[in-house]
């Protein structure tokens, strides 16, 4: 790929300069070849890549597209590889980069939109579906009378698998998602998990097996642990997997 | 032309526009949710410290129920709400957290016997019921009576929404992301859908429908600083507003939250206070209790941001690059409790900051200064959610007036009522859209099609040179500096011209990239037009509303007056070339209210012009329950102020302890 050119802010403050390289890519042009390009811009204190790239956007390059929505590592909007790692724009600094160069591409595996942005809610959904991400019961709730009471301990241990926020870094740091597109990857797995242990879903281990039963699933996962490493809610997703895997053989 | 038709559309994939959708699937329609992101991206998960219901599980939520939850609630908006709509909502509140209960959001549950808790800067140990061993807890809000307010840890509406988008997903909820609406498709008065356009390929869809609602959120992002996630610009309320025909209640009603961390924005939730954190000065010195003897740090927002402003104006502000800020220490609540009930409050405050709030002393106080949080006012609707102006039109949420908030809304009280609304407007919609035929034609279709197509070609035919990114700083900075937590009619009116202008020299912009799809620069032309309709509305709106009320506070008339403005402010947009919106007024009706105006109990004392309707609505209060003697709450509350409710949502609620009394 060439380097398309290079985009310079003045310098007024005395901070350091710091050099953003971006992958430039329509996919919607089929003409449009992929190419990188260079910004160079003035880093303010407490400068995270959101501040950066909006500063970008509005004073160096309007064509510039990339995603954010709370800008503050709750929505899982803003995953991207950052200098080799998957990881949400928003909570990076640019100061942890010690020679004031970083580099942005759009997060693998899911399908690529332009630029930084690519199409992760319709992979999400679909997973969702797949791996039937809600409670399942016959009971029926009188939503009048007093709620079924739960253990604290137990309404911890879901909540703590429950902060999951389908950003898809699990998948972008997963060797088996690049291999297998139908892969649920840890997210699916985790999402298992959670409703496994959840005192409301009265699903049996038979039952998550229909689900994640195969390669596609639990029995896809080959431990290398990028999941676990890079997950920006640091969830024990490997821990997660191991007691779905033990779960699933015994069904 | 591509036409997409459903029996029932929702623009909004936020916790209202789900919970709606699924009211909508399961009276069997054929629904499709348009989202501008993947719907659990919304601003719902941004919600951090809970939800208000009136359970009364724990020991310090004792004795309360729907009618205490109304009371907070109607002097939290300053007598600015529906008290019709309160009373749906209060009443609705225990049903709607129950169900998501059942749905699987795993609330914080109550351990019987003794624990450790903070109050008023205080150890304190309470011991909860044996019967109340696990049921859903609550943690204490500001302006609220009783520990009300539900959670799960900080990252409420995280789960909530997960819920929720999980449950529309198992009924096959059709979801349609990247895509935004950017009009409203309407004939003879009734509504029949919207253009909307592909994020990603430009394309410019018509979705058709029996019945339309908009659930889109606030429009936060006319400020220059606000919690508000970046999408929360408003673009569905002003849809509505350039109909023409539908009217926005009460946009000048915008709350300010006392503690967004500084500079970044991002909200510190009332949780912080609720659990014990105080607020401190640039000489450490907790300043709340001189202020507010009674509630301290846990007086409504609108009242601790004013106070907060007002300690720094007196000179205690601690000096930053960003300016004046003072400090939120949480760091007495301890590490253990931090770590597992404001997980994402430390979090944030690490990352953003370089701060770890459970260091102890002066190392964990977090900067802190009131910003934009809550948009009051929104699409103008009926009980029912309809607006009464376009048949069809229904909206919900914080995009709606509906109007449950008034002039200031009780934190908890927001995902409280995404929800709420979604069940309640979400069942009368639902009913809409099963009773009606779709009543359009594919010319009318064409021709609304046809007229945003020509729009979007006339922006990228401007060619004067001027950048839309400046006008938008630009409108955010007066907004700023002039529509914010303290106003004065010269500002306001310096405001009002400079938006009026603003507006006009949006014809002078060059877009550099002419092209239709994939265009960030053209979404933020027609993006910042409509901003700049609903900033004005808003100016507009706090210009003409010569007294003080809840979040609304001018400087040159201090006092609340419910002589001459105990009324709801209507904006409307009457020509598409206006440049102003056209402002009228809707009165509040004080012989039909349950709880008459008066005195909120903290905010400045004597700061009332009562209105003598209020006495005598009072006297006939008393008279009423002098007649009907001893009767249940729930007969003499019938008799002071009925309402309706779908489904069976009028039900009594059990609670632990009293039964369903």
């Amino acid at each position: 790929m060439i380097n398309k050119s290079t985009q310079v802010e003045e310098n007024t403050e005395g901070y350091r300069e710091i050099e953003i390289t971006v992958f430039r890519y329509n996919s919607q042009n089929k003409n449009d070849t992929p190419e990188y390009q260079t910004y160079k811009l003035i880093e303010t204190p407490g400068m995270t890549l959101y501040i950066a790239l909006i500063k970008i956007w509005s004073t160096m390059d309007h064509h510039l597209s990339f995603d954010f929505v709370c800008r503050a590592g709750i929505c899982g909007s803003c995953s991207m590889v950052v200098n080799g790692k998957p990881r949400l724009a928003c909570k990076t600094r640019t100061n942890e980069f010690e020679d004031g160069k970083i580099t942005l591409l759009p997060l693998p595996t899911f399908k690529h939109i332009k630029d930084l942005s690519v199409d992760t809610g319709n992979w999400m959904n679909a997973m969702s579906k797949k791996v039937e991400s809600w409670i399942h019961t016959k009971e029926k709730t009188d939503i009048a009378a007093i709620e079924k009471p739960i253990e604290p301990e137990d309404a911890q241990a879901v909540f703590d698998l429950d902060r999951c926020i389908e950003c898809g870094i699990c998948l972008a740091s997963c060797s088996t998602k690049i291999m297998r597109e139908d892969f649920v990857g840890a997210v699916g797995l985790n999402r298992t998990a959670r409703f496994a242990i959840d005192p409301h879903d009265e699903r049996t281990d038979a039952e998550f097996y229909e689900l994640i039963g195969d390669d596609n699933g639990v029995f896809g996962c080959m431990s290398l642990m990028g999941c676990e490493d890079h997950c920006p809610k640091e969830l024990p997703l490997q821990t997660k997997i191991a007691y779905m895997r033990r779960k699933m053989v015994k069904a | 032309m591509k036409i997409i038709y459903t029996d029932a559309l929702i623009v909004g994939g936020g916790l209202a526009g789900l919970r709606s959708a699924i009211a909508a699937r399961d009276k069997g329609l054929d629904t499709i949710v348009i989202s501008m992101v993947p719907v659990k991206r919304s601003h719902s998960a941004a919600a951090q410290g809970g939800m208000q219901a009136s359970l009364g599980n724990t020991i310090k939520g004792e004795g309360d129920n729907e009618d205490i939850h109304f009371a907070d609630t109607v002097k939290g908006s300053d007598w600015g709400c529906d008290q019709d709509v309160a009373r749906m909502f209060v009443t609705t509140a225990p049903k709607a957290i129950r169900e998501l209960a059942a749905w699987g959001v795993p609330w914080n549950r109550i351990g019987k016997g003794p624990r450790e808790v903070i109050i008023n800067g205080q150890k304190e140990t309470i011991v909860e019921k044996d019967e109340a061993h696990g049921l859903i807890n609550a943690r204490d809000f500001g302006g609220t009576k009783k520990w009300r307010t539900c959670y799960t840890s900080d990252a409420t509406g995280h789960t909530m929404l997960y819920a929720v988008a999980n449950e529309a997903l198992k009924r096959d909820v059709e979801i349609h992301d990247k895509k935004e609406a950017i009009s409203i498709i309407h004939e003879s008065g009734i509504c029949s859908g919207v253009i909307a356009r592909d994020l990603i390929s430009g394309e410019l869809i018509a979705y058709v429908a029996r019945g339309t609602m908009i659930a889109t959120g606030g429009y936060g992002r006319i400020y220059k600083q606000s919690t508000n996630a970046i999408i929360c610009k408003g673009i569905g309320i002003a849809i509505a507003l350039e109909t023409g025909i539908v009217q926005l209640g009460n946009m000048e009603a915008v709350q300010f939250h006392p503690t967004p961390i500084v500079p970044s924005g991002i909200l510190l939730t009332e949780g912080c206070r609720g659990d014990g954190g105080v607020l401190r000065d640039k000489d450490g010195y907790r300043f709340m209790p001189d202020y507010e003897p009674e509630k301290k740090e846990l007086a409504s927002r609108d009242v601790v941001s004013r106070r907060m402003i007002e300690h720094i104006r007196k000179g205690k502000g601690v000096k930053s690059p960003y300016g004046d800020h003072l400090w939120l220490d949480i760091s007495i609540l301890g590490r253990e409790h931090i770590e597992k009930n404001l997980h994402d409050v430390q979090d944030i405050s690490k990352t953003f900051n370089g701060i770890d709030p459970a260091d102890e002393g002066e190392k964990g106080w977090m900067p802190v200064l009131p910003m934009q949080h809550y948009s009051m006012g929104g699409i103008r609707v009926k009980p029912t959610g309809e607006t009464p102006t376009l048949k069809g039109l229904f909206c919900s949420g914080e995009a709606a007036c509906w109007d449950l908030h008034g002039f200031n809304r009780l934190g908890g009280n927001s995902v409280s009522e995404a929800v709420v609304a979604g069940m309640i407007v979400g069942e009368y919609f639902a009913e809409y859209c099963a009773n009606t035929h779709l009543n359009t034609n594919t010319f009318t279709i064409e021709k609304f099609l046809e007229a945003q197509r020509e729009y979007l070609q006339e922006i990228l035919s401007y060619d004067g040179g001027r950048n839309i990114f400046d006008i938008k700083d630009r409108m955010r900075t007066i907004m700023q500096e002039k529509v914010g937590v303290f106003r004065n009619g010269k500002d306001l009116n310096d405001a009002v011209n400079e938006l009026e202008d603003l507006l006009k020299m949006v014809k002078e912009i060059t877009v550099t990239d002419k092209s239709l799809c994939n265009n960030p620069e053209l979404n933020e032309a027609y993006r910042v037009t409509k901003m700049l309709k609903l900033a004005l509305c808003v100016a507009k709106g706090a210009l003409d509303r010569t007294e003080s009320r809840g979040a609304h506070f001018r400087e040159d008339y201090t006092k609340r007056d419910d002589i001459n403005w105990l009324k709801r402010t209507i904006a409307t947009w009457v020509n598409p070339n206006d440049t102003m919106p056209t402002l009228s007024y809707e009165a509040l009706d004080i012989s039909k209210m349950e709880m008459p105006p008066a005195f909120r109990g903290y905010g400045k004392k004597g700061a009332i012009v009562l209105n003598p309707l209020s006495k005598k609505r009072e006297e006939e209060i008393v008279k009423i329950k002098e007649t009907l003697g001893s009767v249940d709450r729930f007969t003499m509350q019938e008799a002071l102020m009925d309402y309706d409710l779908p489904k069976d949502y009028k039900r009594k609620n059990e609670r632990v302890g009293v039964g369903y009394d």
